[in-house]
C-alpha cells in the first residue's frame, strides 16, 4: 500500500472511531444515570427549578433527538454551557488544556532523557552496578503508584526541606503574558526569566512524578533493544574494522537501537494522559485532567462529556501520528 | 480386557495413572526449573503469597475493627499498640491495611473474571469468525481503547455511582479490550489447523468447536497476560478510590486511605504512607512475577 492511501485509510478509521467514541460518551452520561438531574440538584429541589434545568441539558426532548444534537454540537464543537463554570465547555478546555499539554510535554522530555540514558548505560555496562540501579529504578517506576510517590515527594521538597513550591503552576503575583498558554515558551518569548524559573520550579515535582512510569519503560525497552542490537554480525564488523568503542556506540548501535522506543514513546501518550488526572490533583495543577475530575465529583455533564471526548479525540489523534510515522519509516507496517 | 483393567492392583493403577499424564508431569517439572532459575519471579510469588495470607487471615493479624471509630484515640503516631499508628477518627491504620488487603484481593479476582469473559467471547467470536463480525467486533474495541484507561474508567464510576461494585465494574470495562486482542489473534491461529477441519469434517458445529477446541487453546496467553496486569488493575482501582471516585469512605480501600491521609500529611504522616507503601509492595510483586513469566516465555528479554 502506497503511504498516501494508508494515511487516508487511517483518517477514514479515525473519524468513524471518534463516531463511536461520542457514542459511548453519549450513552455513559444520557443513558445510564436514571435521574441526573436529581442527582445535581439533590432530592428537596423545586420542581420548576428541576424542570428547568431538564431544559438547560435538553433532557426534555426525545433521547433520539438528544443524539442527534449532540452529534450535531460535537461537529461544531459546541459542547454545552458547563454547568458549574457557567461558561462554554469548549472555552474551559482551550484554557485548562495547555497546561495538561505543557506538563505532557515536559514530562515526556524527562522520561525519553532519563529512560534513553539510563537503558543504554545499563546494556553497554550489564551486570554491573549501573545496570542493576537501572533495574531497580525501572521495577519501582511501574509499582508506585503516581499520587502516593506524589504526596511523598512534596512532603519531602516543599514542607521538609522547602526547596520546590508546594503546588500550582506560577507564584502568587508572578504573572507571563499569554500567548501560546505554555507558560514556560511565553515567558521565554516574552523574556521574562523571573516568570520563566518560577514556572520551571513549579513544573519539575509533577514533571518528575508523571514521568517516572514512562522513564520506567523507556529505559526497559532500550536496554532489551540495546542488547539485541549490540550482539549482531554489523556491530562486530564495525569492531573489527577498528572503530572505536564509541564511535561503535552512538552511530551504529544507539541509531538502530531507538526505533523500538519510538513505539514507546507513542504508547506512553496514553498513560501519560491517564497519570496526568492523578498528577494535576495532588499538585493543583490548572490542567484538563482535573477539570474532569471535579467535574465529575459535582455531575457536571456537559463539562464532563466536552472534557472526556476532547482528551479522547488528542489520544486517538497521537496514535494516529504514532502509526502514520511508523508507517513511513517501516513500509511493512502498511498492511 | 475388562476383568483385567479390574484385576490390577492399587500400585499398578498410580503407575498407570503417572504414565498416562507423564507428559503433564513433565511440563510442570519443566515449569518449576523456570521459575526456580528465574530469581525476580521467586520474590514476586513470595510477595503475592504474603499478600494472600494477609488477606485471607485478616481477622487473626489484628485486634482492632478496621472501620469502627474511637475519637479518643484519634491521630496516634506509631507505637506497640498501634503499629501504622491511628486516623483522624481513631481507626488502627494497621488493621485498615490488613483489611484493605481483602478488598483488593476481592477486586482483583472480580475484575479478571468479568473482563477475562466479555474479552474471550468478544476476541474469540471475531477471530473464528472473521469477515464482517469480525470488523464490527474490533472497530467497537477501538472505540473503547481511543479512551486513556484512567479517564474512562472514573467517568464510568462517577455516573453509575462511586462505589466498590461500580469500581470493579468501570475497571472491567475498560479492562476486556486487551483479552479481545489477544483471544482474537489465537482463535485466528487455531482456526486455520488441520484438526479443527477434521472435527468440522465429522460434522461438529460452529459453537461446539469454540467451546470444545478453540476456546481452551486459546486461554493460557489470556491467563498469561491476565497476571501481568493484576498490577494494573490495583493501581486503576487505588487512583480511583484516591480521586473519590471509587470505593467509598470507610471502606477500607488502599487508594481511599492515601487519600484519607492527604489533609494530614504534614504532621500525620503515617496515614498515607503505609496504605501507599502496601500497593506499591503488591504491585511490586505482581510486576516481579510477570516479568519472570515473560522472561521465561520470551528468551530474548532473559539476558
Amino acid at each position: 500500500m502506497k503511504l498516501g492511501t494508508y494515511i487516508i485509510k487511517r483518517i477514514f478509521l479515525m473519524v468513524i472511531v471518534m463516531l463511536g467514541v461520542a457514542t459511548i460518551v453519549f450513552f455513559i452520561t444520557r443513558v445510564i444515570p436514571a435521574d441526573p438531574v436529581g442527582a445535581i440538584l439533590g432530592g428537596n429541589a423545586p420542581i420548576e427549578r428541576v424542570d428547568e434545568m431538564r431544559h438547560q441539558l435538553g433532557l426534555d426532548k426525545p433521547i433520539t433527538l438528544q443524539f442527534i444534537d449532540y452529534i450535531k454540537g460535537i461537529v461544531h464543537a459546541d459542547f454545552g454551557i458547563s454547568l458549574k463554570s457557567n461558561r462554554p465547555v469548549l472555552k474551559d478546555i482551550i484554557n485548562y488544556f495547555p497546561a495538561t499539554i505543557e506538563l505532557a510535554i515536559a514530562s515526556m522530555i524527562f522520561a525519553v532523557v532519563v529512560g534513553v540514558v539510563l537503558g543504554v548505560y545499563s546494556a553497554i555496562y550489564r551486570n554491573k552496578p549501573i545496570d542493576h540501579f537501572s533495574r531497580i529504578f525501572s521495577i519501582l517506576g511501574v509499582s508506585m503508584p503516581v499520587f502516593w510517590l506524589g504526596l511523598l515527594l512534596l512532603l519531602l521538597f516543599y514542607y521538609h526541606l522547602d526547596l520546590l513550591p508546594g503546588g500550582g503552576r506560577n507564584s502568587l503575583f508572578i504573572f507571563s503574558p499569554r500567548i501560546t498558554g505554555l507558560l514556560l515558551l511565553d515567558s521565554i518569548i516574552a523574556g521574562d526569566w523571573i516568570a520563566f524559573w518560577d514556572g520551571l520550579s513549579h513544573i519539575i515535582l509533577p514533571a518528575f512524578v508523571l514521568g517516572y512510569a514512562s522513564a520506567a519503560s523507556i529505559a526497559r525497552i532500550m536496554r532489551a533493544s540495546m542488547l539485541d542490537i549490540l550482539r549482531q554480525d554489523f556491530i562486530r564488523t564495525a569492531k573489527s574494522k577498528g572503530l572505536s568503542k564509541r564511535v561503535v556506540i552512538y552511530r551504529h548501535a544507539l541509531k538502530n537501537a531507538l526505533i523500538p522506543v519510538v513505539t514507546i514513546i507513542g504508547l506512553s501518550f496514553g498513560s501519560l494522559l491517564s497519570g496526568a488526572v492523578l498528577t494535576e490533583t495532588i499538585f493543583s495543577w490548572p490542567g484538563l485532567g482535573r477539570y474532569i475530575v471535579n467535574a465529575l465529583l459535582v455531575l457536571d455533564y456537559p463539562a464532563v462529556t466536552g472534557g472526556t471526548l476532547f482528551i479522547a479525540f488528542v489520544y486517538s489523534l497521537a496514535n494516529l501520528v504514532v502509526d502514520i510515522s511508523y508507517a513511513a519509516l517501516d513500509p511493512r507496517m502498511r498492511v | 480386557m475388562l476383568n483385567t483393567v479390574k484385576n490390577i492392583g492399587q500400585k499398578e493403577k498410580i503407575k498407570l495413572f503417572l504414565e498416562q499424564r507423564k507428559p503433564i508431569i513433565e511440563d510442570w517439572k519443566h515449569t518449576y526449573y523456570l521459575w526456580k532459575s528465574t530469581p525476580l519471579a521467586m520474590i514476586g510469588t513470595v510477595i503475592i503469597f504474603i499478600f494472600l495470607t494477609i488477606a485471607i487471615f485478616a481477622p487473626l493479624l489484628t485486634s482492632y475493627s478496621p472501620t469502627e471509630q474511637f475519637m479518643e484515640e484519634r491521630l496516634l503516631s506509631p507505637s506497640s499498640q498501634h503499629i501504622f499508628g491511628t486516623d483522624q477518627y481513631g481507626r488502627d491504620i494497621f488493621s485498615r491495611v490488613v483489611y484493605g488487603a481483602r478488598v483488593e484481593v476481592w477486586i482483583i479476582f472480580i475484575v479478571s473474571i468479568i473482563s477475562v469473559m466479555i474479552g474471550i467471547i468478544v476476541g474469540i467470536t471475531a477471530g473464528y469468525f472473521g469477515g464482517a463480525v469480525d470488523e464490527i467486533l474490533m472497530r467497537i474495541t477501538d472505540m473503547f481503547l481511543a479512551f486513556p484507561r484512567l479517564i474512562l474508567a472514573m467517568v464510568l464510576t462517577a455516573v453509575l455511582g462511586p462505589n466498590l461494585t461500580n469500581t470493579m465494574i468501570a475497571i472491567s470495562l475498560v479492562d476486556w479490550t486487551v483479552y479481545a486482542r489477544l483471544g482474537r489473534a489465537e482463535a485466528m491461529k487455531v482456526k486455520s489447523q488441520p484438526y479443527i477441519e477434521a472435527i468440522r469434517a465429522v460434522g461438529a458445529k460452529d459453537l461446539r468447536i469454540i467451546a470444545f477446541h478453540v476456546l481452551p487453546m486459546s486461554i493460557s496467553p489470556v491467563i498469561v497476560q491476565l497476571t501481568l496486569r493484576m498490577g494494573t488493575i490495583i493501581l486503576t482501582a487505588a487512583g480511583l478510590g484516591f480521586l473519590g471516585l471509587g470505593a467509598q469512605p470507610p471502606t477500607p480501600e488502599w487508594g481511599a486511605i492515601v487519600s484519607d491521609g492527604r489533609n494530614y500529611l504534614v504532621n500525620q504522616w503515617w496515614i498515607s504512607t503505609f496504605p501507599g507503601m502496601a500497593i506499591a509492595f503488591v504491585v511490586l510483586g505482581f510486576n516481579l512475577l510477570g516479568d519472570g513469566i515473560r522472561d521465561i516465555l520470551d528468551p530474548r528479554l532473559r539476558r
